[in-house]
């Protein structure tokens, strides 16, 4: 039995295309039973890992073992993982039934015992009953769970996931992303899944490795993804994020002291390592964890700080929020603000050109490493 | 547009000053079935006058009879009769469903892993590929049977070959007129005519199936039995039907390398409508196979779906 903290270890893996370089020198521990996802936007290497842990890809440099196996003499179809794939890869040849037990025929199971399996693996997507059918009578949904149920009916150690979600619909997906998170959580087995959807990744994932040209940024939990970026690339893309240049002037109670541009002299809290006095940092700082107001005496509210002017350089209208993109003297690029409307009646009043004030809960800007 | 132009036909009266032309011209623009006409009524014009009038007239024709010079064309079965009679026909006939069976099996195998090779494992330059399987094309039909014919003949490129290397002191004289040499010139004439196809269907496949079947634990060889030659069977199909049929009814070249074994129906055949100079017996001999072919082929068709079904 191997390290259950390592059950997918991925050790110094690269792999090149010629003379590019899609994966480099990539380390990363996948612990048993988690749900762990890839994410990064297309041709970060996010698949090309995930398609090496399947076979399909062989590293160039550096090994990966799976429950302690080396893999690099595994062929992929000896391996103990299965793929749902991008494009589903249903057999167009096949019924349902049938493509569901393709992965079954090396186990020779008598013919009472494979169509339980079957119709096991269909109640588990529910679509019990769908087994003559042909695959080209099937909608995207259901194609999704046909290719997510031949794949786990075989049981496999691992289960990997390359976009499974891209091609549906909002709704839908947002159903399948709950499904495919409980399915994981009762049947225990660990699920590695690509995406580029931040989104998705926040909602169904353990944790999350954010990869960019082929490394990994960070790998975190989806909180402290979003709230404790390690560098300014994973907090852009992670969500959205305001930066203002600045520097350590000091610090105070555990908090940096900064000089930002625009804010002026502020505290913020410095989550990626300590930086001395008159280092150049960026100060970060999400639009959601920015009050706005339209009046100074409104400003001050509890706990908040700042209070600084503005001005409404754009303003878009989302039904349960707005955004603002806000001018401030001396700031280059206005602030992203994104205001929750609560009160029925008042909000939506914010109109371009409008004077604002924004302010903000001490504990909103953080520091990031200049780039 | 006016309002009746929007109008439902037939129901709207046509307006005051509308000329014959106007309202044609928005008749052809409303329907759909004009427009379909309109388009497919050279092509229509072609089949019917080159092929269904032909064929009309075989079908009359072999319900005639003639003496020496004299048509009879009092309507009757005596051709069909005596088809049926001399077994000399059906023998003949067997020997050339049995000769392009074997021609098809021949180059569908042949071309099946020429054209799996070019559809998978030849990524740069297809179209050099695919322009130099058609190269044969490049020079005549005829100029390639004989070709054959110096190739294989007693005097030929291989018998002297062999006799220069000492292998032989006679010439090899089984090489040429039978059917053996029938079959090889026409698999080797019909043989990018197999191949395109299955290139085709090959080259459709969605790789990530692939990729799946081998996910799922196929090894490479399941994989191409359960996945990739099911789905390059309308291939296969399209594949042996364009090789078979026309094959059957080939006679230049039985005529040039068959020799009297290796004679098919075409040949017997084109006989009636030359030398034997009975048109009807021809025509009735021309139906009789035509639709036996056709039977073949639609019973091939039938039986390799079913057979696809099942290995899969």
């Amino acid at each position: 039995m191997s390290d259950p903290a390592r059950f997918i270890d991925i050790q110094k893996v690269t792999k090149r295309f010629g003379s590019v370089t899609a994966v480099d020198a990539v380390d990363l521990q996948i612990a048993r039973g988690e749900f762990f996802s890839l994410l990064g936007a297309s041709g970060c290497g996010k698949t090309t890992l995930l398609r090496m842990l399947a076979g399909f890809e062989s590293p160039t440099e550096g090994e990966i073992l799976i429950d302690g196996q080396p893999m690099a003499a595994v062929a992929a179809h000896r391996r103990p993982t299965n793929m749902v794939f991008q494009s589903y890869a249903i057999f167009p040849h096949l019924n349902v039934g049938q493509n569901i037990a393709y992965g079954l025929r090396k186990e020779r199971l008598p013919k009472l015992e494979l169509k339980k399996r079957v119709d096991e693996a269909l109640e588990m997507i529910k679509l019990s009953g769908y087994a003559s059918r042909r695959a080209d009578q099937l909608s995207g949904g259901q194609r999704q769970r046909v290719a997510l149920a031949r794949a786990l009916i075989r049981r496999p150690k691992v289960l990997l996931l390359d976009e499974p979600l891209g091609a549906l619909d909002k709704k839908l997906r947002e159903e399948m992303q709950l499904e495919l998170r409980q399915l994981q959580e009762s049947l225990g087995i660990t699920f590695v899944f690509v995406t580029h959807d931040q989104e998705e990744a926040l909602t169904m994932s353990d944790r999350i490795a954010v990869m960019s040209a082929g490394n990994v940024l960070q790998v975190d939990d989806p909180h402290s993804l979003y709230e404790r970026p390690s560098c300014a690339q994973v907090a852009a893309f992670i969500g959205s994020m305001n930066f203002l240049k600045g520097k350590v002037r000091g610090r105070e109670n555990g908090h940096a002291v900064v000089e930002a541009e625009g804010l002026g002299t502020i505290r913020a809290e410095a989550v990626a390592g300590e930086f001395g006095e008159g280092a150049p940092i960026l100060l970060a700082i999400r639009p959601e964890k920015l009050a706005i107001t339209d009046s100074a005496e409104r400003a001050p509210l509890d706990n908040y700080v700042g209070a600084i002017e503005g001005k409404i350089a754009a303003a878009s209208y989302l039904g349960d929020r707005s955004h603002y993109y806000v001018t401030l003297p001396g700031v280059q690029r206005p602030l992203a603000v994104a205001a929750q409307n609560v009160d029925r009646e008042t909000e939506g009043w914010l109109q371009s050109g409008a004077p604002v004030w924004l302010s903000w809960q001490p504990k909103g800007p953080i520091l990031l490493p200049a780039e | 547009m006016s309002e009746g132009a929007l109008a439902r036909p037939g129901t709207a009266p046509a307006a005051a000053g509308d000329d014959l032309l106007t309202r044609w011209r928005r008749r052809y623009l409303r329907s759909e079935g004009i427009r379909g006409w309109c388009l497919s009524a050279p092509a229509l014009f072609v089949v019917i006058a080159a092929l269904a009038v032909p064929i009309g007239l075989l079908v009359l024709f072999s319900f005639w009879t003639q003496d020496y010079v004299h048509i009879d064309t009092s309507l009757t079965l005596h051709n069909y009769q005596l088809i049926a009679r001399r077994t000399v026909y059906l023998e003949v006939f067997l020997r050339s469903v049995a000769i392009s069976g074997l021609v098809t099996l021949m180059t569908v195998t042949l071309a099946y892993p020429l054209a799996y090779y070019v559809a998978f494992d030849v990524t740069r330059k297809k179209m050099v590929w695919l322009i130099l399987i058609t190269l044969p094309f490049w020079t005549s039909y005829l100029l390639r049977v004989f070709a054959w014919k110096i190739i294989l003949g007693y005097g030929g490129v291989v018998n002297s070959g062999l006799q220069w290397l000492g292998l032989i002191e006679e010439p090899l004289s089984f090489l040429l007129y039978n059917p053996f040499a029938v079959i090889l010139t026409l698999a080797h004439a019909w043989a990018a005519f197999a191949i395109l196809p299955i290139y085709v269907s090959l080259e459709k496949i969605d790789r990530s199936l692939l990729e799946a079947a081998t996910d799922l634990g196929d090894g490479p060889i399941e994989r191409f039995w359960r996945v990739t030659f099911p789905l390059s069977m309308p291939g296969v199909i399209a594949a042996a039907i364009v090789i078979f049929i026309p094959t059957v009814g080939d006679y230049v070249t039985p005529a040039l390398v068959g020799g009297p074994s290796g004679l098919m129906i075409a040949n017997l055949i084109q006989t009636q409508f030359s030398k034997a100079n009975d048109w009807p017996l021809g025509a009735a001999l021309s139906i009789a196979s035509m639709v036996t072919v056709t039977l073949i082929a639609c019973l091939f068709v039938w039986f390799s779906k079913k057979a696809t079904a099942r290995i899969a």
